[in-house]
C-alpha cells in the first residue's frame, strides 16, 4: 500500500461507457484519485481523457458506469451537482463571456450587491482586483473586456474563476496549452497550494515536462480505457504505453541537405514586433525558428504570409524581390502558411465545410470549367491529397470540424500542397496534437523537404525543433539572437539562447 | 509574466467606459447632429426656432417607438430578434381603444391588463424559442401575422376611444411630460443591467454554452427576455393609443422595423451580448428627428424610407469605426 491509497478517495469512477455516434470514446474506463494528490491523465487525443473529465465534472451524461465524489454518488450531466460536491472544472474551450469585463466574468453569480439587490459595479471591480492580486496577478485589468485581453490572460481568468470557488476536486483539461512558461509556473504554484490544502487535482497535458514536474501519479489512457496508474513513469515508457511505439522512432531524421539555391531571402524585415530580421532559406531545407512565445515569431510568419504589414526591409522569393500584401499574393508567390491558431476555431479552416472544400479552396480554378466547379475533378484532387497525407476522415465529404486537431493541420497542409506552394510556413503545427499524429506530421514534413520544398518551421517545443531542423534561428525581442546548427544544435542550446538576455533584463 | 504585459499601462476607469460605450457616445453625437440640423432647417422654413410645442410633439411621437426599442433591446441582447413587436403594438392598441373606460379604475385596470397581455404574447414567443428551440426570426415572423390578425378581429375599423384624461397623463399635448417616462425607462434599464436577470441575458448573448456552464438557466432566461420584450411593446401600444386618442389595428406595423433600426443606431449588437437600451432610446429619438428633418426639408414622404436606410448605413459604419478607434487608442 502506498501513501496515496491510505488517504480518503476523492474520485472513484468505475466502468464508464460513452459513445458519440458510432465512436466509443470511453470503453469501460475506471479511474480513482485521492485527496491531496495531483493526478495526471495522459494519452493520445481521442484516448478518452477529456471525455472522462467532462463526465466527472458533470458536463456529460455517460451511457453507463458510476462516479462517486468524496464517497457520494454523482448525479450525471449536471455541472451544479458536481459543483455542490466541490468539483470544479477548467475547460479546454474557454467559458468566458467576451463582451463582459474581467470582473463580471470572475464574479458572475456572486457579485457584491447593494440596495435593492443590484450589483455594485465599482465594488465588484475592486473585489476582482483583490482576488487577482491575492493570486499574484497584477497585469490583468478587471475593468477590461475579456475580448480585449490576450488568450493566455483569458485562460488565467478562467483558472482564477475556478480556484476562487475553493474546489476540493479540481479538474483541468489541457490548462497549459495556451500559457507560456512563466504562466505555467504560476499555475503550478496555485496547484501546489490547493494540494497542500488537501484538494485532488486532475489534469491532462500533452507536455511531458509538465506532467513529470507536478504529477504525484500518472494514469495512462488508451482507446477509451485506462492502461494503468503509475507513481513513476519514464517518458519513453509512457510513449510506449500511450501508443505502442518506441520513442526513438518518433523523430525522423532530416534528409541530407544538398548545396542548393536560396528560395527565400529576407533582408532587414521589420514591422510590429519584428526587428530587422535577415535570413535565407534554401531549397529542401527545414529551417527552424525558436524562442519564447511573444518574441516576434508569429508576426514574422504572418508578414511572410501577407496577413500583417511589414514596416521595412525586403522579401525575395527565388532572388526576385516581391511584395506580399495579402495571403492571396503569398500563395501566388508559392508561400503557404499552416498554423495552429491560438484560438483554433478562427484561422485558416472553414470548420463547417467539408474536407474536400477546404482542400480545394485555393485552387478552385483548377478544378473548374468556365467558373463552375467540376465535382469529379474536385473529389479526385481531394481524395488524392487525403491518401497522400493520410488524413483520417471518413471521406472527402466529412466536416472538417469533426476531425482531430492533427488531422485538421494535415488538411491545411494539403491545401497549400494543392496550391503548389514550395515554401511552407509551419507555425506550431504540432501543438496539442497527440504523439501518433505528431509522428505522421514529422514524416510528412521530411517528405516535403525531400521533394525539394523549403520549410520555415516554428515550434514551441525545442526538442522537436532540434530533432527536425537543419538549422535553427532563435528569436529574442523580434531579432534573430542566435543561429544553431550541427553539433551546437540541441533542445538545451535553443532554450539557453532564448533565455540568455531576457532573464537579465 | 511576459514583459510586454508588465509594461502595458493600466487604463483608467473612464478610459474603459469610453471604449466600451462607444456606441452610446456615437448615438449621442448623432442625436445632437440631428437636433442641430433640425433647428437649422426649421428656422429657415418657419423663421423661428422650435419651441415647447415642437419638443412636446416630438417626445410624444417617439414614445411608442422608444418603448418598442427598449423591449427589442432586451430580446436582441440574448441574440434573438422580435419581429412581432408591430403585431403586439397593433393588438394592445386595439384592445386599449375598445375596452378602456372613463373611470380611473378602468384606466389603471386596463393599463395593467394590457401590459399583462403584452407579456403573455411575449410568453408565447419565449416558449416557442426557449422550449421549442425554434429560430427567433421564424417564430416572431409567424406570431407577427397572428397578432396582427387578432388586432383586426378586435378592432375591424379604426375607432374606439381613449379617455382624454389618459392621453393627458401619457401624452400630454401642452407639456413634454413624456420626457419623464424616457428618464424612467433609462433608470429602469440601468437597474435591470445590474440585476441577476440582466446579467443572465447578457451572458446568454455572449455565449450560450458558457452561460450554461456557469449555471445560468437558458430556457427560463430566454422566455423572460421575450416576456419583457412583449410587455414593453404593449407599453408602446398604450402610448400610441394615448397619442392618437383612438385605436387603429394597423398603425403598429411599422414599429417592427423601426424598433430594430433604433436598436442598431443605439449601438446594440445584433449578434447579442452587448449594448445598452439607453442607446436604443436615443436611437428612437434619432429616427423621429430624421423624420422631422425630412418633413421640414420638404422631402416627399414617399422617399422617407430611402433616407432612413441611408442614415442607418452611415450610422452603422460610423459606430464600427468609432468603436474600434476608442478601444485601440486606450
Amino acid at each position: 500500500m502506498t501513501a496515496q491509497e491510505e488517504r480518503p478517495a476523492a474520485i472513484e469512477a468505475s466502468r464508464i461507457e460513452k459513445s458519440f455516434g458510432g465512436v466509443r470514446a470511453l470503453a469501460g474506463a475506471s479511474f480513482s484519485a485521492v485527496a491531496g494528490e495531483v493526478h495526471a491523465l495522459v494519452g493520445e487525443n481521442g484516448a478518452g481523457k477529456s471525455t472522462l473529465i467532462r463526465v466527472i465534472g458533470g458536463r456529460l451524461r455517460p451511457d453507463g458506469g458510476a462516479v462517486r465524489l468524496k464517497g457520494q454518488a454523482l448525479d450525471f450531466g449536471r455541472p451544479d451537482a458536481a459543483n455542490a460536491l466541490g468539483a470544479w472544472t477548467v475547460f479546454q474551450e474557454l467559458t468566458l463571456f467576451p463582451w463582459m469585463t474581467v470582473a463580471e466574468n470572475l464574479l458572475l453569480g456572486r457579485e457584491p450587491r447593494g440596495r435593492l439587490g443590484l450589483i455594485e459595479t465599482r465594488r465588484m471591480e475592486e473585489r476582482a482586483e483583490e482576488v487577482l492580486a491575492g493570486l499574484g496577478i497584477t497585469h490583468i485589468d478587471p475593468r477590461a473586456l475579456v475580448e480585449d485581453i490576450a488568450l493566455a490572460e483569458r485562460q488565467i481568468v478562467e483558472i482564477v474563476r475556478v480556484i476562487t470557488r475553493d474546489p476540493s476536486i479540481l479538474l483541468l483539461d489541457e490548462p497549459t496549452s495556451s500559457l507560456v512558461e512563466r504562466e505555467v509556473e504560476w499555475l503550478f504554484e496555485r496547484i501546489g497550494e490547493l494540494r497542500a490544502r488537501g484538494a485532488a487535482i486532475i489534469f491532462t497535458s500533452h507536455r511531458w515536462n509538465e506532467v513529470k514536474s507536478i504529477a504525484d501519479r500518472i494514469t495512462v489512457f488508451r482507446n477509451g480505457a485506462e492502461v494503468g496508474t503509475y507513481a513513476e513513469l519514464p517518458e519513453d515508457e509512457a510513449v510506449r504505453l500511450m501508443t505502442g511505439q518506441r520513442m526513438e522512432t518518433l523523430f525522423p531524421k532530416p534528409p541530407p541537405l544538398p548545396a542548393t539555391e536560396k528560395v527565400l531571402e529576407l533582408n532587414g524585415l521589420s514591422g510590429p514586433g519584428v526587428d530587422k530580421v535577415s535570413l535565407s532559406l534554401h531549397k529542401g531545407e527545414v529551417l527552424g525558428v525558436g524562442g519564447l512565445a511573444g518574441h516576434g515569431h508569429r508576426q514574422l510568419f504572418f508578414m511572410l504570409f501577407g496577413a500583417e504589414k511589414p514596416g521595412g526591409g525586403t522579401i525575395a522569393v527565388e532572388n526576385k524581390i516581391v511584395r506580399i500584401r495579402s495571403p492571396r499574393e503569398a500563395v501566388r508567390c508559392g508561400v503557404g502558411l499552416a498554423l495552429v491558431p491560438e484560438d483554433r476555431k478562427t484561422e485558416g479552416l472553414l470548420l463547417e465545410m467539408s474536407v474536400r472544400e477546404n482542400l480545394t479552396l485555393s485552387v478552385l480554378r483548377r478544378v473548374s470549367r468556365a467558373g463552375i466547379i467540376r465535382p469529379a475533378a474536385e473529389s479526385d484532387a481531394a481524395r488524392r491529397m487525403i491518401e497522400r497525407l493520410q488524413i483520417r476522415a471518413q471521406g472527402p465529404g466529412s466536416r472538417v470540424g469533426t476531425l482531430s486537431g492533427g488531422n485538421q493541420q494535415k488538411v491545411l497542409l494539403g491545401r497549400w500542397l494543392l496550391a503548389d506552394c514550395h515554401i511552407m510556413l509551419l507555425y506550431d503545427v504540432t501543438r496539442g496534437v497527440d504523439v501518433a499524429t505528431k509522428h505522421e506530421l514529422y514524416e510528412l514534413i521530411m517528405r516535403l523537404a525531400r521533394e525539394g520544398r523549403s520549410i520555415l518551421f516554428y515550434s514551441s517545443d525545442a526538442e522537436e525543433l532540434a530533432r527536425l531542423s537543419h538549422r535553427v534561428l532563435v528569436m529574442r525581442e523580434g531579432r534573430i539572437a542566435a543561429e544553431l546548427s550541427g553539433d551546437e544544435l540541441s533542445a538545451e542550446t535553443i532554450v539557453a539562447a532564448a533565455l540568455r538576455d531576457s532573464v537579465a533584463a | 509574466m511576459p514583459r510586454d504585459a508588465a509594461r502595458r499601462l493600466r487604463r483608467s476607469r473612464s478610459s474603459h467606459r469610453l471604449g466600451q460605450n462607444a456606441g452610446l457616445i456615437l448615438v449621442c453625437l448623432l442625436l445632437a447632429a440631428c437636433i442641430l440640423g433640425y433647428c437649422a432647417i426649421f428656422h429657415v422654413s418657419q423663421q423661428r426656432f422650435p419651441g415647447s410645442f415642437e419638443l412636446t410633439s416630438t417626445v410624444n411621437n417617439t414614445m411608442p417607438l422608444a418603448m418598442a426599442a427598449l423591449g427589442q433591446t432586451i430580446v436582441v441582447v440574448t441574440r434573438g430578434l422580435d419581429l412581432s413587436v408591430g403585431g403586439i403594438i397593433d393588438l394592445t392598441n386595439a384592445i386599449a381603444a375598445v375596452a378602456m373606460g372613463e373611470s380611473a379604475a378602468s384606466m389603471v385596470g386596463w393599463t395593467v391588463a394590457v401590459l399583462a397581455i403584452g407579456a403573455g404574447l411575449g410568453l408565447i414567443n419565449g416558449l416557442l424559442v426557449g422550449v421549442g428551440r425554434l429560430q427567433p426570426i421564424l417564430v416572431t415572423l409567424a406570431t407577427l401575422s397572428i397578432f396582427q390578425g387578432l388586432a383586426i378581429w378586435v378592432l375591424p375599423q379604426p375607432g374606439g376611444a381613449i379617455p382624454p384624461a389618459y392621453s393627458d397623463v401619457l401624452a400630454n399635448g401642452d407639456y413634454p411630460v413624456s420626457l419623464f417616462y424616457v428618464v424612467l425607462a433609462a433608470l429602469l434599464w440601468h437597474a435591470f443591467r445590474r440585476s441577476a436577470l440582466g446579467v443572465a441575458i447578457f451572458a446568454i448573448g455572449n455565449d450560450e454554452q458558457a452561460a450554461a456552464a456557469n449555471g445560468i438557466r437558458l430556457v427560463r432566461t430566454k422566455i423572460l427576455a421575450y416576456v419583457l420584450g412583449g410587455m414593453f411593446a404593449a407599453a408602446g401600444g398604450l402610448f400610441l393609443a394615448a397619442t392618437a386618442t383612438a385605436g387603429d389595428a394597423t398603425t403598429g406595423n411599422g414599429y417592427t422595423l423601426t424598433s430594430i433600426v433604433a436598436v442598431v443606431l443605439g449601438g446594440v449588437s445584433l449578434f447579442g451580448g452587448r449594448g445598452s437600451a439607453t442607446g436604443s432610446l436615443l436611437g428612437a429619438f434619432v429616427i423621429t428627428m430624421i423624420v422631422n428633418l425630412l418633413f421640414f426639408a420638404h422631402i416627399d414622404p414617399l422617399y422617407q424610407a430611402f433616407y432612413e436606410g441611408l442614415f442607418l448605413i452611415i450610422a452603422v459604419i460610423a459606430s464600427t469605426g468609432v468603436g474600434s478607434y476608442f478601444r485601440r487608442r486606450g
